[in-house]
């Protein structure tokens, strides 16, 4: 039978409706985002060294982390180096290495346990178990462990065969590592192939059969082909479809604003203005630096806001339009300087600062909801090559902190000034930056935090921060 | 010199102008619509869902903007040979009846040709056993010639279950069997299908196939190989065959209760419920009980009024905002006089393209279907499912599952306190209407007059969703324009049950579409 229905309040900073009793919010499921999962998960690598696993892992976990997903890695190999403080030769790995094999169960153990306390007590959502996991033996242990806490398992396999990727990996990320501290480049590929060796005889590969009741994905040939086994929930489903979109093929990303715009120079928000003369002169500057750099194929991507459009017309070359690469929509506040906010909307202004990722301005949006709305970006960004993306301040910073692996307390300080291009390159397991600014003057719009965030600060602590403006 | 942008009226999107005229909207667009058009080839053995496939894929590209139209040789068969007699037809060593098979294949792969290269089709689904590597040599050749790219969609089952289960749903019925009883039909079709299976040679990723662009769909999703995806339209396309599936379920669509603007006749807003709409609330909630059913998600926006309707069902909801109601921009709040009185060139333009049109600084409804996407994604994978939203964003809902063109979508009919109860069935969708008898105001706009004049003909651009109702399966070789095909779907593919409500309107929804 129906209850009476409770009462609903607007949460004041996500502006989300909530039940609440005597006044009081209460604690309701429905807060949350939709559900990813009823459990946690856990992620399992499967497959030789120099596969590619760590790479896998690590930038799922970005990505995961970037959709507000909390994940973490634990990358086994660094347990066994905090355990073996001296690494000597693949000999350590060999299958014969009674104490060598002691050791590194034990470190898969203490992996184990502190993906338990990550899972069950700190909050996770999601693990990342990264090791070799090559028999079947080793999974069951982990599927056992699995089982007894609840979570539910997702092995990824990477299999490959081809020696030029095996060779391009060892050289990327192999050679860097703290076991070749001490060896020269020859040395340190020798001994990294003979520790290959040690895994290929007992190495059981997830099998059609043996493990049909798995679930699991294989990649194969760094993403030629995929094997994917009885994906169970939402999240399986959407690091299926991540790990189908990723490539190594080596390109660029350039990220920048709109050229200066007229709200700009007037210390406004939002709005779609058009540039002022110096956001021309940039627009035409960014077209001679593309020229310059000549970059193969490169795909310009614009918002569906002048200011963006206007830039990339100045490039001569065609460009797609995404609303979805929009600057935030800043509701009520849009149009208005930080001085009209915060005499409008003190109370809202105090809230932003308090906690600027979850924020969301009355009847328009926080730094949460862009996330989610640039999902689809990232995820084509993923599928390209070289992609110039013109867009603005806030998008930016989501886009940036896709790439740079920032947390939600840092993505809304992020520093992403007017009239700078960063060209973002992948490397090992992460990405260059480079910081190019096109010498052409404009007005700074980054306002840090301030240092009274109350909603009882005066008017000047308020605007303690404001960039200056006309 | 950059070129001076101005603004188009209907869709708010920034051109290049020339002399402050808007230069011709290039069909500008995103990798799927300059790159080339793409065959998607069906392969297995009878009864594997082949169809069930096409069709339903068909439906999601349209929805999402991707000109998309099945090409089903069965049909092309039919129209050959007008009296289907047995499974002998079928047989292997039927000469006359092999040559009839490939001429049928061949006329389907004209019309395919024309389809993508002549009437703007981007995706063509060729539904047909495909089972010999000589057909599939022939069609990849096809491809190659006229410069498109081939993706093969294979279903493999072997579960007895399933295809027989498959038989009694979508064959015993069709017009091949329009003359039998159940039993004869089964029997005959099984013999149908042993007739394809000393011939069948499965894709072979690991030698022969290792090169081609292919997903294998093992067992009804339970596993699936995918092996050279191309491009973004390939890997869209394997994200929804892996997130679909045949369990049956219900899907029930639903405003929320009326609201205090509506009493007002106030667009947009978020208000809370009037009192009408709280006694809708409550019959909602003794009617989701008498559904009786196992488990049942319940989503709503993340506006008041259908969170409000939520709390009275006494059970988890989860709150989307991408279900929140269309963005009125500058018009929300305002009633439909305040906009023709205030903005009457905006309200003129609405009524002009209501699909494309976009409120100025708010959204339009191709926006919209842009925004669901992933709730429609993720209702594909869900089980039971109440979804309570707003009457923009159920016309956009209502469209996917009806298989309904953008022309269509921004008309239908969606009353206050009316649950649309969806049931797959078949090839389609059974829509169950029922009023829950709690009065309310009418919200619904007909279209104006066909005099009002329609506007140039709107950019297609990136992410432009311009969803087209899926064609009617050609069956002639000789091919009707896509115009044509628009206007004459209504969308035969869907069943009507029970109609509490009064729509005029309303296009007669046939008994489903059984090929």
């Amino acid at each position: 039978m129906a209850a009476s229905p409770r009462e609903l309040t607007q949460n004041p900073l996500k502006k989300i409706w909530m039940p609440c009793k005597n006044g009081h919010p209460e604690r309701h499921i429905s807060q949350r985002r939709v559900c990813m999962t009823n459990c946690p998960t856990l992620i399992v690598t499967v497959g030789l060294p120099a596969r590619g696993k760590t790479y896998i892992s690590k930038k799922l976990t970005r990505y995961l982390n970037w959709i507000g997903v909390p994940t973490k890695e634990f990358n086994v190999g660094q347990y066994r180096r905090r355990c073996v403080k001296i690494y000597k030769s693949f000999e350590f790995f060999s299958p014969d290495n009674e104490e060598g094999l002691k050791i590194r169960k034990q470190c898969a153990s203490t992996a184990l346990n502190d993906v338990q306390q990550y899972l069950s007590s700190e909050g996770g959502q999601v693990a990342v178990f990264d090791a070799t996991n090559t028999t079947r033996e080793r999974r069951n242990v982990i599927i056992k462990f699995a089982d007894q806490n609840g979570y539910k398992v997702f092995f990824v396999e990477s299999i490959c065969e081809d020696p030029d990727v095996i060779n391009a990996n060892i050289v990327q990320v192999k050679l860097g590592s703290p076991d070749y501290a001490d060896c020269n480049t020859d040395e340190a590929v020798e001994d990294f192939m003979k520790r290959i060796k040690c895994y290929e005889n007992s190495y059981e590969t997830l099998d059609e059969v043996l493990d049909k009741d798995l679930s699991y994905i294989k990649v194969m040939d760094v993403g030629q082909r995929y094997l994917v086994n009885r994906v169970m929930d939402h999240i399986q489903s959407r690091i299926v479809y991540y790990l189908m979109n990723i490539h190594i093929t080596p390109r660029s990303i350039y990220l920048c604003r709109h050229g200066e715009s007229d709200l700009n120079i007037k210390g406004k928000i939002g709005g779609d203005s058009g540039l002022s003369e110096r956001g021309k002169k940039f627009a035409r500057h960014l077209g001679d630096f593309i020229h310059e750099q000549n970059i193969k194929d490169l795909k310009v991507w614009t918002s569906q806001m002048k200011r963006t459009i206007q830039t990339a017309e100045a490039l001569g070359v065609p460009y797609e339009q995404w609303k979805a690469l929009n600057e935030i929509d800043a509701g009520v506040c849009e149009e208005m300087s930080y001085e009209e906010i915060q005499e409008h909307y003190p109370l809202e202004f105090a809230l932003r600062d308090q906690d600027k990722y979850r924020y969301r301005y009355p009847k328009g949006e926080s730094y949460e909801d862009l996330v989610q709305r640039l999902e689809p970006v990232i995820m084509e960004l993923e599928r390209q090559e070289n992609v110039l993306v013109i867009c603005h301040q806030a998008v930016m910073r989501c886009l940036l902190a896709y790439f740079l692996d920032k947390s939600a307390e840092e993505l809304p300080y992020l520093k992403c000034p007017l009239h700078t291009v960063l060209k973002l390159t992948p490397v090992a397991y992460g990405c260059k930056v480079e910081s190019i600014s096109l010498k052409v003057e404009a007005v700074n719009t980054h306002r840090e935090r301030p240092e009274n965030v109350t909603v009882n600060r005066s008017r000047e602590e308020a605007l303690q921060t404001v960039p200056s403006h006309l | 010199m950059p070129r001076e942008l101005t603004q188009n009226r209907i869709q708010k999107i920034w051109i290049p102008s020339k002399d402050d005229k808007p230069a011709v909207p290039r069909r500008a667009g995103g990798p799927y619509f300059t790159n080339s058009p793409t065959v998607i080839v069906m392969v297995g053995l009878p009864a594997r869902g082949k169809t069930y496939i096409s069709k339903k894929l068909t439906r999601y590209l349209n929805w999402t903007g991707v000109p998309t139209k099945v090409f089903n040789v069965g049909e092309y068969r039919r129209e050959a040979v007008k009296q289907y007699s047995s499974y002998d037809f079928f047989r292997p060593d039927n000469q006359e009846a092999m040559k009839i098979r490939k001429q049928c294949a061949l006329s389907a792969l004209t019309d395919v040709k024309s389809y993508l290269l002549e009437e703007g089709g981007q995706v063509a689904v060729f539904d047909a056993t495909n089972t010999t590597r000589d057909r599939r040599e022939m069609i990849l050749n096809f491809g190659k010639e006229n410069g498109f790219k081939v993706f093969f969609i294979e279903s493999v089952c072997e579960d007895p279950n399933v295809v027989a289960t498959n038989i009694m749903e979508v064959k015993v019925s069709c017009p091949d069997y329009k003359d039998c009883n159940k039993t004869d039909a089964m029997e005959d079709f099984l013999k149908r299908i042993e007739c394809y299976r000393a011939s069948y040679q499965p894709l072979d990723p690991d030698n022969y196939d290792r090169d081609i662009s292919f997903i294998k769909v093992i067992d009804v999703g339970r596993r699936f190989l995918v092996n050279r995806i191309q491009d973004y339209i390939q890997s869209k396309i394997v994200y929804y065959l892996m997130n679909i599936h045949v369990q049956p379920r219900t899907i029930y669509l639903c405003r929320h209760g009326e609201s205090e603007h509506n009493v007002l006749g106030q667009i947009g807003g978020d208000s809370g419920l009037s009192s009408r709409g709280k006694k809708f609330s409550g019959a909602l909630s003794r009617f989701m009980e008498e559904q009786n059913l196992k488990n049942l998600k319940v989503w709503t926006s993340q506006l008041k009024r259908t969170i409000q309707t939520a709390e009275t069902l006494s059970m988890p909801y989860e709150q989307w905002k991408a279900l929140n109601e269309i963005d009125a921009g500058i018009c929300e709040e305002m009633t439909y006089e305040q906009i023709k009185e205030r903005y009457p060139e905006e309200f003129a333009l609405r009524d002009q393209d209501k699909y494309y049109y976009r409120y100025p600084t708010g959204e339009s409804y191709q926006d919209l279907v842009q925004r669901l996407e992933p709730v429609i994604m993720e209702l594909e994978r869900q089980e039971n499912v109440l979804v309570i939203c707003h009457q923009a964003v159920m016309r956009c809902l209502l469209a996917y599952f009806l298989d309904k063109s953008a022309d269509e979508m921004p008309y239908l009919k969606c009353p206050l306190h009316t649950v649309l109860k969806l049931t797959p069935v078949a090839y389609g969708c059974k829509v169950e209407s029922i009023y829950l008898n709690v009065e309310a105001v009418n919200t619904h706009r007909e279209r104006p007059e066909q005099d009002v004049k329609r506007g140039p003909s709107t950019l297609m651009r990136r992410n432009s969703v311009t969803p087209l109702a899926s064609p009617e399966p050609t069956k002639k070789p000789r091919i009707k324009s896509l115009d044509d095909h628009m206007a004459s779907t209504s969308t035969s593919l869907s069943g009507f049950a029970a109609s509490d409500i009064s729509t005029a309107g309303q296009p007669l929804l046939g008994k489903a579409c059984l090929t």
